[in-house]
């Protein structure tokens, strides 16, 4: 194992690198983006609801389609670095595992907070929307529901990259396990959005969640990356 | 050890016929439910040997990854095959003696909940050993099958709590309270039949498992002595 600055050098280094990509291609971010936008408009034609009623459905949607739009996004994470053989070069080289990961991991977080703060809006105008409870407490939801999203989605992905359906494989073993965690994010945004209940035992179970899933990725991502 | 097989398998099935008559005809007849109750006999036996699985593939799975010897890897594939069998007679049987007693085939109660989501964790973790291929199976299956376990309290909790804010549909519980000494003894005959039984299905696919690699150790090997041959 080498020592912490090594690891956050690497880790940053393969961070900027992923991002300089996405900035001059903007593959992610794109088909992420418009993947959203359709969801959210075939929604709306779907359900036709009341200021009330939509507060209470507002939730649910909105991490539906931000849950759909991530798939997208994360089946992208490895596949260029499969087709320019860059695991087996990672495989090499003395770099810890965990950096390569983090950073995958930290690129698909940004990458999905930019979505967010696009969508969000977009969800306000279109449900017309207006919160009952405090505005910040849906920032702290927002950000721990989707490392929540991207730390198993990053692993997954990694493992369903190795298999004969790639893009199909990915949904179906991220959406079982990240049952608890969306059960957890689509209930604290409608209880911060309707005022009702206190969103709190869904912060804390969405912080307990990261942290194990941070945790046990960290631990096995060396195995995966190694397995052939 | 074949005719340990065969005195096992004997065994159980004098042991599934036992507990059918403790089920049927010995243990008495629930005072308000009547003869439906009787469902619970296979209900619950098959739900414990259901979670007892999934815990024996997680701990193959952690050991496949600290060992990385094939048994434990075959082990994690039967008790994940068999434990997703019996979840699924778990899954079938509830509804059946729910219909009657509470009106409804289901209802999202919290234990029914997490059943089925550690069902769909499951099924994805076939799904997944199904779709890999090539030698890296294993290790991504065991990887899958730490994940699987480690969300089970975590599924718990949430829908646990997702169903005390919410007004519950029905009473939860099924059995009420306390036992009846006889319907005591069907369950546990039944329990001892149905683990038995997992624990045959278990031995026989842990062998195919064994065979199935082995075969393709020796496919391997033919093949490369086949273009040594050919040079």
């Amino acid at each position: 194992m080498t020592s912490a600055p090594t690891l956050w050098a690497i880790t940053r280094r393969s961070l900027v690198k992923d991002l300089r990509l996405e900035w001059r291609s903007k593959d992610a971010i794109n088909s992420m983006l418009f993947f959203a936008l359709l969801v959210v408009v075939i929604f709306s034609f779907g359900f036709d609801p009341t200021a009330e009623e939509s507060r209470k459905i507002a939730g649910g949607l909105l991490w539906v389609a931000i849950l759909f739009a991530t798939v997208v996004a994360l089946n992208q994470t490895w596949t260029r670095e499969i087709r320019n053989q860059v695991m087996d070069a990672y495989r090499l080289s003395p770099a810890p595992p965990q950096a390569l990961f983090l950073s995958k991991t930290i690129g698909n977080f940004i990458f999905v907070s930019i979505l967010e703060v696009l969508m969000v809006p977009l969800f306000v105008v279109f449900y017309n929307l207006r919160s009952v409870g405090p505005v910040w407490q849906l920032l702290v939801v927002a950000l721990l529901a989707t490392w929540a999203l991207v730390v198993n989605g990053t692993f997954f992905a990694a493992l369903s990259i190795r298999t004969r359906s790639r893009e199909i494989m990915l949904p179906l073993i991220l959406f079982p396990i990240s049952i608890p965690a969306l059960l957890a994010m689509v209930d604290a945004t409608t209880s911060i959005l309707t005022g009702d209940n206190s969103p709190i035992f869904w912060m804390r179970l969405l912080a307990v969640y990261d942290l194990v899933f941070t945790t046990v990725s960290l631990i096995l991502f060396e195995p995966v990356l190694n397995a052939e | 050890m074949k005719i340990l097989f065969k005195v096992c398998v004997v065994l159980t099935a004098l042991l599934l016929g036992y507990g059918f008559c403790q089920a049927m005809y010995i243990a008495p007849t629930e005072a308000t439910m009547g003869d439906v109750q009787r469902i619970f006999y296979y209900h619950l036996p098959s739900a414990w040997v259901a979670f007892l699985l999934f815990f024996v593939n997680f701990l193959a799975s952690v050991w496949y990854l600290i060992r990385r010897n094939v048994a434990s890897d075959a082990v994690a594939l039967a008790s994940a095959e068999v434990g997703v069998s019996f979840c699924t007679i778990v899954l079938i049987t509830g509804p059946i003696w729910a219909r009657p007693i509470w009106g409804i085939w289901w209802t999202w109660d919290a234990r029914l909940t997490s059943t089925l989501v550690l069902w769909l964790i499951y099924v994805s973790y076939l799904v997944l050993r199904h779709y890999a291929s090539g030698g890296q199976v294993p290790v991504l299956a065991a990887a899958l099958g730490v994940f699987g376990f480690v969300d089970v309290p975590i599924v718990y909790m949430a829908i646990r709590w997702f169903r005390t804010q919410h007004p519950q549909p029905v009473i939860g519980g099924g059995q009420g309270s306390g036992l009846h000494p006889a319907m005591w003894h069907a369950v546990l005959w039944n329990l001892a039949a149905f683990a038995m039984l997992a624990l045959m299905f278990v031995w026989v696919r842990y062998k195919q498992a064994i065979v199935e690699h082995q075969l393709e150790d020796a496919h391997a090997h033919a093949s490369l002595y086949e273009t040594e041959g050919a040079q």
